[in-house]
C-alpha cells in the first residue's frame, strides 16, 4: 500500500532512539543526561511534570522526569540519582552509559501536570526536584505567585542550586544537616482556597505532605511518587513477531523498524497521523502478548490492561504479539 | 485565478517571491487548486502583498511550521487578524488561539475527553444512528441533496447529543461555526454577511456552555468534571465547551460532504469500499487529504524565523496552506487522485503538532459510522446535477451535492 506514496514520510526518528549528548555531574550522586535525536530533529513535545521511559542498552526500563527547557525542542534533560542497591538502572547510567550511546525512549507522559492556579507552593525532597524545576520556570512565566521549599540531606547532594538561585527568595533551600527536617506546616501555612501544592520526593516526605494537607480543600495537593524499579518484563532488544489475527500473517519486527513500518512493508494498512505516539490515530487492539508501550497517551492503568497499543512507536516485551488486524 | 506567480519573475527587493493573489476572493474560493499549485511552485515562502503575509504551501514547510510552536505562535490569532494589535471578535479560544504554557491544561483535558478510548462507548450507538438515518433517507428517495440529507443531518444528529446540549436552537450551530471560520480571513463580504447575527449566535452558544444547561453525561459534563478536579479552572470550562461547538460541527459536515463527493466522482473507489468496508477510516482520511475541509491557518512569528533562505521578521503573519501541502507532489504521488490504495497517513488536514485537531477521532468515528451504513445498502453513487460550492474564508465546502443512488 506504499505503492503510491513516495518514501519520504517523516519516519526517521520513529524508532525513538536518542543519543546521549551530555552527561554532567550536578551534585553528589546526581548527574544529568542530555538526549537528542541522532538526526537533530525535534523531539516529542512535553509539559512540566512529564517523565520519559529510558530503555537502557542493558534492556532495563527506567522512568525519569524531564527537567530541561521545552522551548529547546531538540534536547531532553533528565536528572539521575545513583541509588544505593541499584539493580542496574541508575548504576548503569552513572557508571556505564557514555556520551554518544543510544538509548530507547518512551513517552513523554505526564501523571503530574501543573494545573492552572494563581498561587503555587512547591515542596521537593532530594532528586524529587527534577519535575519541580520546569514547574517553577512555568509558574514564573505565568506570573503566578509561587514559592519552593527544597530539602536534601546536605547542600552538596542537592542538584540545580545554581539554577534555582536565579529565583531569589522564592526558593528556600533547606539541607537537613543544617536545618533539620523540613518545616512543612510553617511553609504551607493555614489551609486555604486558590493554592495548588505540588510535591515530589521520598515516601516519608510525601506522607508528611499528605498529613499536613489533610484539612486543605480537595485537590489542593498533587504529589508524584518516585517510581519503584520497573517490575515488568524488560523491553526486548531482540526482534519479535507480530501475528495478525484477522489476516493470519506473521511479521517479524527487527530493532531498526517500528511495528507500523514492518506492517506497511508487508502491505498491511494501519492509518496513522503523527507517528510519534501522540495523536492516537493508529490505536490497535492487542489480543495477546505484552506491548512495550512507548506512547504519550495511555496512563498507567491503561498500560497495564495491555489491550491496545500505538503501533507507530510501541513495541513488544514478549517474543510474540497478537494484534486484531 | 487571475494572478499567477511565475517563478523568478516576481521577486521583491529582498528576493522573496511575491504575489498579489487574494486567497479569499470568490474566484479563488470557487477553485483554489491553481493558486495552490502556483504558490507551491513559486518557492517555499511567498509574500502575499495584498495582506502583507508570508505564505507556505509545500508539505515539508507547512508541516515544519505546524509543529514548531516555539517559532510560530497561535496566541496572536490563527487568522489574518493579529491579536497583538487588534481586538478579537470574541474572547480567544483557550486551545486554538493559545500557546504553552496556557495551552497545556485545556488541551490535556479535552484530549482525554475526546480520546480514542473515551469514544468507545459511542461507537455502537453512532453505528445504529447511522443505520437509522440511512434507512430513513433511502426510504424517502434515492436522489437527493447529500449535503442536507447526509453530511449535515448525521453530525447534527449525533454530535450535539454527545456534547450534551439541549435540543432547541441547534440550527444555530452551523451559522456560528461558519462565521467563526470566515473570521479567520480578511474582513471581506463573507464576514460582513455573518456579522449581523454574531451577537445572537454567540449569546446562544455561550449559554449552551454553562454547566446547568448541559446534560449530566457527555463531553460537556466531562469538561466541567475536570474543573471540579482542578485540572482546569471553572472559568475555563465554558470556553473549552465552546471550542467543541465552534470547531466540531461545520468541519465534520464539510468533511463528510467531501468524501461523498469523492465517491460520487470515483465510482471504482466506492466499489473498493463496498468490497472492504474496513477501508472506511482510510477513505475518510484520504478525503480529508484530497479536499482539506480546513484549507488554511495562520501563525505569527515569535522571532525572526528563517524558512530556507527567507527571513520572516518577528511579528509577521504566516499563512499555512494545509490544502496545498496535502496535494504537494513532493510528498504525494499523483496527489490529485482520490485513491484508497494510498496511505494518507501524515496529511496535515487536521493540522499537526500540539494544536492538531483534538476532535479528529470524533470526526473519524462519525465518518466511519455513516460510510459503513451507506456501504451496506448503496451499490452506486453518482452526481445527479452540478454540485454547488459554499464559500468560506477557511473551509472548503459544498452548499449542495445532488446525488443519485442505486441500492443493492
Amino acid at each position: 500500500m506504499t505503492a503510491t506514496t513516495p518514501a519520504r514520510a517523516p519516519l526517521a526518528d520513529a524508532v525513538a532512539s536518542l543519543r546521549v549528548t551530555g552527561k554532567q555531574v550536578q551534585a553528589d550522586g546526581v548527574l544529568t543526561l542530555e538526549l537528542a535525536a541522532p538526526s537533530g530533529n525535534r523531539l516529542r513535545d512535553w509539559t512540566p511534570g512529564s517523565h520519559i521511559d529510558l530503555i537502557l542498552p542493558n534492556g532495563l526500563t527506567r522512568q525519569y522526569s524531564l527537567c530541561g527547557n521545552r522551548w529547546d525542542a531538540t534536547t531532553y534533560r533528565v536528572g539521575v540519582l545513583l541509588e544505593p542497591g541499584s539493580r542496574g538502572g541508575s548504576a548503569y547510567v552513572h557508571e556505564q552509559l557514555q556520551v554518544g550511546d543510544l538509548v530507547g525512549v518512551g513517552g513523554p507522559r505526564n501523571n503530574f501536570p501543573l494545573v492552572p492556579s494563581e498561587q503555587y507552593l512547591f515542596v521537593a525532597g532530594g532528586i524529587g526536584i527534577t519535575p519541580i524545576l520546569p514547574m517553577v520556570h512555568q509558574a514564573e512565566l505565568l506570573g503566578a505567585d509561587w514559592r519552593l521549599l527544597y530539602g536534601g540531606r546536605r547542600r552538596s547532594s542537592m542538584a540545580f542550586l545554581d539554577e534555582l538561585a536565579a529565583y531569589g527568595d522564592r526558593v528556600l533551600v533547606r539541607p537537613e544537616d543544617e536545618y533539620g527536617l523540613l518545616d512543612l506546616p510553617g511553609f504551607l501555612g493555614a489551609p486555604r482556597d486558590g493554592v495548588r501544592v505540588y510535591s515530589c520526593g521520598p515516601a516519608p516526605l510525601l506522607a508528611a505532605m499528605e498529613r499536613t494537607c489533610a484539612y486543605w480543600p480537595p485537590h489542593s495537593l498533587r504529589v508524584e511518587r518516585f517510581v519503584a524499579d520497573d517490575a515488568g518484563a524488560p523491553a526486548r532488544i531482540a526482534p519479535f513477531e507480530v501475528e495478525l489475527a484477522r489476516t493470519g500473517t506473521t511479521v517479524t519486527v527487527t530493532p531498526d523498524v517500528t511495528v507500523l513500518e514492518a506492517l506497511n512493508r508487508v502491505g498491511i494498512e494501519v492509518l496513522s497521523s503523527c507517528r510519534r505516539g501522540v495523536c492516537g490515530t493508529c490505536e490497535t487492539t492487542v489480543l495477546a502478548g505484552r506491548p512495550d508501550h512507548r506512547d504519550a497517551l495511555l496512563d498507567d492503568d491503561e498500560r497495564q490492561a495491555d489491550d491496545c497499543m500505538y503501533v507507530c512507536v510501541s513495541r513488544s516485551r514478549d517474543e510474540r504479539l497478537v494484534l486484531d488486524l | 485565478m487571475t494572478t499567477t506567480v511565475p517563478p523568478g519573475t516576481a521577486a521583491s527587493a529582498t528576493g522573496v517571491p511575491h504575489s498579489d493573489v487574494d486567497p479569499f476572493a470568490h474566484d479563488v474560493l470557487e477553485d483554489p487548486l491553481p493558486m495552490h499549485a502556483a504558490l507551491r511552485e513559486a518557492g517555499p515562502v511567498v509574500h502575499l502583498d495584498r495582506y502583507d503575509v508570508f505564505a507556505l504551501a509545500r508539505y515539508d514547510d507547512v508541516h515544519a511550521a505546524l509543529v514548531d510552536w516555539q517559532g510560530f505562535q497561535s496566541s496572536a490569532g490563527v487568522g489574518l487578524s493579529n491579536f497583538r494589535y487588534e481586538e478579537p471578535w470574541r474572547p480567544p479560544s483557550l486551545l486554538l488561539e493559545a500557546d504553552p504554557p496556557r495551552h497545556d491544561a485545556p488541551r490535556r483535558v479535552l484530549q482525554k475527553v475526546l480520546g480514542p478510548r473515551a469514544l468507545r462507548r459511542l461507537r455502537e450507538g453512532w453505528a445504529a444512528d447511522a443505520e437509522l438515518l440511512v434507512d430513513e433517507v433511502l426510504s424517502r428517495a434515492t436522489a437527493f441533496d447529500a449535503v442536507a440529507e447526509l453530511s449535515t443531518a448525521f453530525p447534527l444528529r449525533v454530535f450535539p447529543d454527545a456534547v450534551g446540549i439541549p435540543k432547541g436552537g441547534r440550527e444555530r450551530l452551523l451559522p456560528y461555526g461558519n462565521h467563526a471560520f470566515n473570521a479567520f480571513g480578511p474582513d471581506n463580504d463573507l464576514v460582513a454577511k455573518g456579522t449581523p447575527r454574531v451577537a445572537e449566535l454567540s449569546g446562544w452558544v455561550n449559554a449552551q456552555c454553562q454547566r446547568d444547561v448541559l446534560s449530566p453525561a457527555g463531553f460537556g459534563a466531562d469538561i466541567w468534571a475536570a474543573s471540579d478536579r482542578g485540572d482546569i479552572t471553572p472559568e475555563q470550562a465554558p470556553l473549552v465547551v465552546r471550542s467543541l461547538l465552534t470547531a466540531g460541527v461545520d468541519t465534520t459536515v464539510h468533511a463528510i460532504s467531501a468524501i461523498l463527493y469523492a465517491f460520487a466522482t470515483h465510482p471504482d473507489q466506492w466499489q473498493r469500499l463496498r468490497e472492504d468496508p474496513s477501508l472506511a477510516r482510510v477513505a475518510f482520511d484520504e478525503a480529508v487529504r484530497w479536499e482539506s475541509p480546513v484549507q488554511t491557518f495562520f501563525r505569527t512569528a515569535t522571532t525572526d524565523v528563517r524558512v530556507h533562505d527567507v527571513l520572516i521578521p518577528e511579528g509577521s503573519k504566516i499563512l499555512m496552506f494545509l490544502a496545498a501541502a496535502n496535494r504537494d507532489p513532493r510528498r504525494w504521488a499523483d496527489p490529485d487522485r482520490y485513491d484508497l490504495s494510498r496511505d494518507p497517513s501524515g496529511h496535515v488536514g487536521f493540522g499537526m503538532g500540539i494544536h492538531q485537531c483534538v476532535g479528529q477521532h470524533v470526526a473519524r468515528l462519525e465518518a466511519e459510522s455513516i460510510l459503513t451504513a451507506l456501504a451496506r445498502r448503496v451499490a452506486t453513487i453518482e452526481l445527479d446535477g452540478p454540485p454547488v460550492r459554499h464559500h468560506n474564508n477557511t473551509l472548503r465546502a459544498w452548499e449542495s451535492l445532488p446525488v443519485r443512488l442505486t441500492l443493492g
